[in-house]
């Protein structure tokens, strides 16, 4: 919504002082948030209106002329290039030391352009003759500015008066921000009358004059509405003996100021009326009105019509027309028709300022994707009490512009009319919402202003229909704030009981994978939940894969953010393709994000949400260094059982013979592996890349800090180192599970330290070489208990084919 | 006697002081101190001395050795001192090498920002807590007194599965959930993801993050709102940071306000980073509508709250100076390494 600062000054009594910083900061503290406003004059100075007296050819110059011009009190001498200019001629003329705001194509230079005397070609000048492009403007607000030359003024302009005040630019214009409960406000006089109550001043609207000849409109038009529901008001009326001419300048003025070019008397009212009341209307050429009858109903199915822009429309039966007596003539709170449009020579005129159900407007418009500006206002829900003020106003304006005759009457199909609501005036409760003390006599004086009256007898508030958004005691409430001023309303905090912040089981886990991550160096990444079903194909899964059901959505941006992730697998690999195809070296990211698992097809209740914890590099490290991340967080979450790896796990996007789940206590928490060459390369990376995921979902129960100390050994250890020959295909993960299950109470602990495959190695074979250590909580061992438990390990090993090294 | 033990000593002591090392200084120690030594030899000869002497005598010789004694250890000490700083001094290193660094992750700025919030609520008693991105309907609208065909629903431009199913749009949906538990009082904030169908560029994400706020006891003023969120404003950015109330509209708060901090780049002059005004947009909030509490079975006469949203990215683009907030769903390595 914009206004222009002049016009409001003129409906509001006593503001005429207020800057329009004060006016900003004021309007926007009560609530009609100001964007921005722009002087219009910002970057003019100096420039006045002169006449052109004489006009002599340049000595030196065949393209420029000089010019005495009359501003005022002087006459002073001028050169220019223009070749529009002519004796006697009224043009705006920016003095020495004055500023223009751009250049003569239209381009402005922020703080205008300094305009001095100088010499041009010899020849002394003492200003400069503007163009309306200089001025600021352009030819589509004044079309009666020559395409390229110098603005002439009328005959009646002033001389040596300021050309800005006299082009109406020494105004400001406002832009706010009008939340889509305050319908009111999208009119000048909405924002007027929150201007008022903001500085407590009077609200002066126009009072709107009688308007009509002795004639009855009824004997031309007659209207039914046959759908009230969509249509709750709809008001006629009938101007005939139509002259169509410019407007007034105080009108195009006006329009000029909110963006809005004057065209003629009729379109320019309509306009007019729209800004001044936020009430669209609509002209229809009442000689092209069939049997002079208006019909609203809802559209036939398959009805096409043609809309003012030339276009042919598909309707459907939810759509309301217009119609006369025998077809549409506009589609109802959208476009009129191109059968019905006012044309240059139209004689008498059907003026429509009617009421349309928003949600009904809003849904048409999406439907025929033709959001008009009409629409758009429409579809917020009008008040029906504005229609009828809004359509006397606009015949008020044809008379006095002299555009036509108006007929006497006006049709109003209005069956159920809108009261105003009433509200009980409860000040403890706005003070007990707000906590403030505010007195009663305050709050009423503030509802005075916005013209929401108080019946002292029943204690109530009579809410005016315009105020759709005031239906309880905290819209009440927020009224009382809005006066007072939220600035002035005090600040406290919650007192009551007290509450313990913490973060949820589930955060807590996210924190500390996050924290074992990047200590691991790992850095987050973020990736979308919703990506292309092609994804699976890129990860090679086979049509019937599971990971292949997913949620749907049903109006997505495009394919590739059609469905919801069901794996964060594609989004990790994403992210490092884009590093390597940068060329980063040694990236390693990690992401905690959702995936989305249905729990039927098609969904009939929510998915379920399963975060997971990706890891993914390429770069320094291996398989084992994801391995290593894994089993850090892990400990790190209180989960001390051994991890265990199954490399017969099925994942179509890893390396066949580097992959594995990760299997704690028996159950799947995730997978971690390299990544398939193929897979890689439908990523553009053309190196190795590891991936690990955990599913925190899983790893959730698990978590456990019940820990207790154990002691530190009081016994010495003793050390065995066994050096065996192993059969390629067993894995150490066997042979440890050997350790495990043989090694009796007092082995502690064991490491791998050495694995050879080779010269010294007869095929088939490998050499390991673990360390073993032994203790007792109680005493020393003995040589004896230390063999007895390598002997029972040994020999478990046998059946593994595992040998001791000769 | 006497006259020998003073020959000993001294000739010890000027031995001592010559020394040139560890070893010569040993042998001074063995030749005066030792099995065969000069003193030990004196003490041998104790026998021929008369016996009313010894006493008087074997206490002048342990006073001469125990001298001798401390001179060797004062000497030792002072070599092995030596020794150490010529040690210490070919060991010198140049300390402007580069360091060997473990390599650490980077956390993304968005958790950096979240993490930061989470603290400050936290401090004033706020459960940290979680709904589901994928919504029904009624908690992401309905139940927050936006009902089909509010014009609110359209702005918001929602993604739907189906009719009844979407991607929240917006992390109030979290508040409902927390008002049915029914167990009051509440304080919390629910940080998440949010779906809106934007277009990618630089201001736009389909998907972003929001932070929910909000309280619901007895007595929960307007006041306490702007108590808590000037309370917010100043411990996430800085202690001068003044903040400014303005009434707005949202459907489920009523009054409702949005809020604007000083710019904490140039505190409020005006710059480029707030585009001149002195002042920054953050968030909205308000008290909660008492239609919004009853739909969730709370009673308004007797319960009253506030709740409020902040957009996460927003807080991060501002707080670290991102331009574009793409840069925030691409992951490259050279960006998240700033953090």
């Amino acid at each position: 919504m914009k206004t222009s600062l002049k016009w409001i000054k003129t409906l509001v009594e006593g503001i005429d002082d207020i800057t329009p910083q004060e006016y900003a900061d004021a309007m926007t503290m009560s609530g009609s948030k100001v964007e921005f406003f722009e002087q219009l004059d910002a970057d003019l100075d100096k420039i006045v209106i002169g006449q052109i007296d004489k006009i002599d050819k340049h000595p030196d110059a065949d393209k420029l002329v000089v010019c005495q011009v009359n501003v005022g009190a002087e006459s002073t001498q001028i050169v220019t290039g223009a070749t529009n200019v002519f004796e006697g001629a009224k043009v705006p003329v920016v003095l020495d030391g004055g500023r223009v705001a751009g250049d003569h194509s239209g381009n402005t230079t922020k703080g205008g352009i300094k305009i001095k005397k100088g010499k041009l070609r010899g020849v002394e000048s003492n200003g400069m003759l503007c163009s309306i492009e200089e001025l600021g403007s352009n030819r589509d607000m004044y079309p009666e500015a020559p395409e390229d030359g110098i603005y002439i003024f009328g005959e009646d302009a002033p001389v040596g008066e300021s050309a800005v005040s006299y082009l109406g630019l020494d105004d400001c214009i406002f832009e706010y921000e009008i939340t889509s409960n305050r319908v009111d406000c999208f009119a000048v006089l909405g924002i007027a009358r929150e201007a008022a109550a903001t500085f407590a001043k009077p609200f002066t609207p126009p009072v709107v004059k009688d308007t009509g000849n002795d004639e009855d409109v009824n004997d031309y038009i007659s209207v039914e509405v046959l759908n009230t529901a969509l249509c709750p008001r709809y008001t006629a009326r009938v101007v005939k003996n139509i002259k169509i001419g410019p407007s007034p300048e105080w009108m195009k003025e006006r329009l000029r100021a909110h963006g809005i070019r004057p065209i003629n008397n009729l379109v320019d009212i309509t306009n007019y009326v729209m800004e001044e009341y936020g009430q669209p209307m609509h002209a229809y050429d009442l000689d092209t009105i069939e049997d002079r009858k208006i019909i609203v109903r809802n559209a036939n199915a398959g009805e096409t019509f043609v809309t003012l822009d030339g276009q042919e429309r598909k309707l459907d039966e939810s759509i309301l027309m217009i119609c006369d007596g025998k077809k549409p003539v506009g589609i109802g709170g959208i476009m009129g028709g191109e059968n019905s449009m006012i044309t240059d020579d139209v004689k008498t005129m059907l003026f429509e300022a009617a009421c349309f159900d928003g949600t009904n407007i809003r849904l048409s418009a999406k439907k025929l994707g033709m959001r008009t500006e009409a629409s758009g206002i429409f579809e917020k829900g009008l008040d029906p009490n504005n229609a009828i003020l809004a359509m006397n106003r606009a015949c008020e304006l044809v008379e006095e512009l002299g555009a036509g005759e108006v007929v006497g009457g006006a049709v109003d199909i209005y069956p159920e009319k809108k009261e105003a609501i009433t509200l009980p005036f409860e000040p403890e409760k706005y003070n007990r919402i707000l906590g403030t003390k505010i007195d009663k006599d305050t709050m009423l004086a503030y509802f005075k202003r916005l013209e929401i009256e108080y019946d002292d007898a029943k204690n109530e508030l009579l809410i005016p229909t315009f105020r759709q958004d005031l239906l309880s005691y905290a819209d009440i409430a927020e009224e009382v704030a809005r006066f007072y001023g939220y600035d002035k309303i005090p600040t406290t905090l919650p007192d009551g009981e007290a509450t313990t912040g913490k973060l949820s089981e589930k955060l807590s886990l996210e924190a500390v994978a996050r924290d074992v991550a990047e200590y691991c160096g790992f850095s987050q990444a973020m990736t979308y939940s919703f990506e292309s079903p092609k994804v699976f194909d890129k990860l090679l899964l086979a049509e019937d894969d599971p990971m292949r059901q997913t949620v749907v959505i049903s109006n997505p941006l495009g394919e590739d953010f059609s469905i919801m992730r069901t794996s964060v697998l594609n989004g990790m690999l994403t992210s490092l393709s884009t590093n390597y195809n940068r060329r980063n070296k040694d990236v390693r990211l990690y992401e905690l994000g959702n995936i989305y698992i249905p729990k039927a097809l098609p969904l009939t209740e929510l998915p379920e949400e399963r975060m997971q914890l990706a890891l993914g590099f390429y770069g320094e490290g291996d398989f084992f260094t994801l391995k290593g991340v894994v089993e850090e967080f892990f400990e790190k979450v209180g989960m001390d059982k051994k991890v265990k790896y199954d490399a017969s796990a099925d994942y179509p996007f890893l390396h066949p013979g580097r992959k594995a789940a990760i299997v704690y206590d028996g159950a799947v928490m995730g997978f971690v592996g390299e990544v398939h060459p193929l897979v890689a390369g439908n990523y553009d990376i053309k190196d190795r890349v590891y991936v690990a995921n955990i599913d925190l979902t899983m790893v959730l129960p698990l978590v456990s800090n019940s820990r207790k100390y154990k002691g530190i050994a009081n016994f010495p250890a003793a050390m065995r180192d066994l050096s065996m020959v192993v059969p390629r295909k067993v894995t150490a993960g066997e042979i440890e599970e050997v350790f495990d299950k043989k090694g009796g109470a007092y082995l502690e602990s064991y490491k791998l330290f050495d694995i050879y495959e080779g010269k010294q190695v007869v095929a088939g074979f490998k050499s390991m070489a673990y360390s073993l250590v032994f203790r007792a909580q109680d005493k020393s061992l003995s040589d004896e208990d230390v063999t007895a438990a390598t002997d029972r390990i040994l020999k478990g090993l046998e059946g593994l084919g595992v040998k001791l090294r000769q | 006697m006497k006259d020998r033990l003073q020959e000993i000593q001294k000739r010890a002591f000027s031995q001592i002081e010559t020394a040139g090392g560890l070893d010569s200084l040993n042998e001074v120690r063995v030749s005066v101190l030792g099995k065969k030594g000069e003193l030990t030899a004196l003490l041998k000869g104790m026998k021929d001395v008369a016996a009313e002497e010894r006493p008087k005598i074997g206490a002048m010789v342990n006073e001469a050795r125990a001298k001798i004694e401390e001179k060797i250890a004062e000497a030792k000490q002072a070599m092995e001192r030596e020794e150490l700083e010529r040690r210490l001094a070919t060991e010198t290193i140049d300390v402007t090498l580069p360091a060997k660094r473990e390599k650490i992750g980077h956390r993304h700025p968005n958790t950096i920002a979240l993490e930061e919030v989470e603290k400050i609520f936290i401090g004033m008693g706020y459960e940290v807590v979680e709904g589901p991105e994928v919504e029904y309907d009624y908690y992401n609208f309905e139940a927050l007194n936006i009902p089909d065909n509010h014009p609110a629903k359209d702005e918001q431009d929602t993604f739907f599965i189906n009719k009844d199913i979407l991607l929240r749009t917006q992390t109030s949906s979290v508040q409902v959930h927390q008002m049915e538990r029914g167990r009051l009082p509440i304080r919390m904030i629910a940080p998440g993801r949010v779906f809106r169908a934007d277009e990618v560029d630089a201001t736009h994400s389909p998907s972003f993050h929001q932070i929910e706020g909000m309280v619901i006891d007895k007595h929960i003023t307007f006041a306490d709102l702007k108590g808590t969120l000037s309370e917010f404003a100043k411990e996430m950015f800085g202690e001068d940071t003044k903040v400014k109330f303005r009434p707005h509209h949202f459907p489920f708060t009523e009054p409702s306000a949005e809020v604007d901090v000083s710019c904490f780049k140039c505190g409020g002059k005006g710059c480029r980073f707030c585009k001149g005004e002195g002042w920054i947009e953050i968030l909205g909030c308000g008290q909660i509508h008492p239609h919004v509490l009853e739909m969730s079975g709370i009673d308004p006469e007797e319960y009253t709250g506030f709740a409020f949203g902040v957009g996460l990215e927003r807080i991060a683009l501002l707080k670290y100076e991102i331009d574009d907030m793409r840069l925030l769903y691409e992951n490259d390595i050279r960006f998240l390494n700033q953090f």
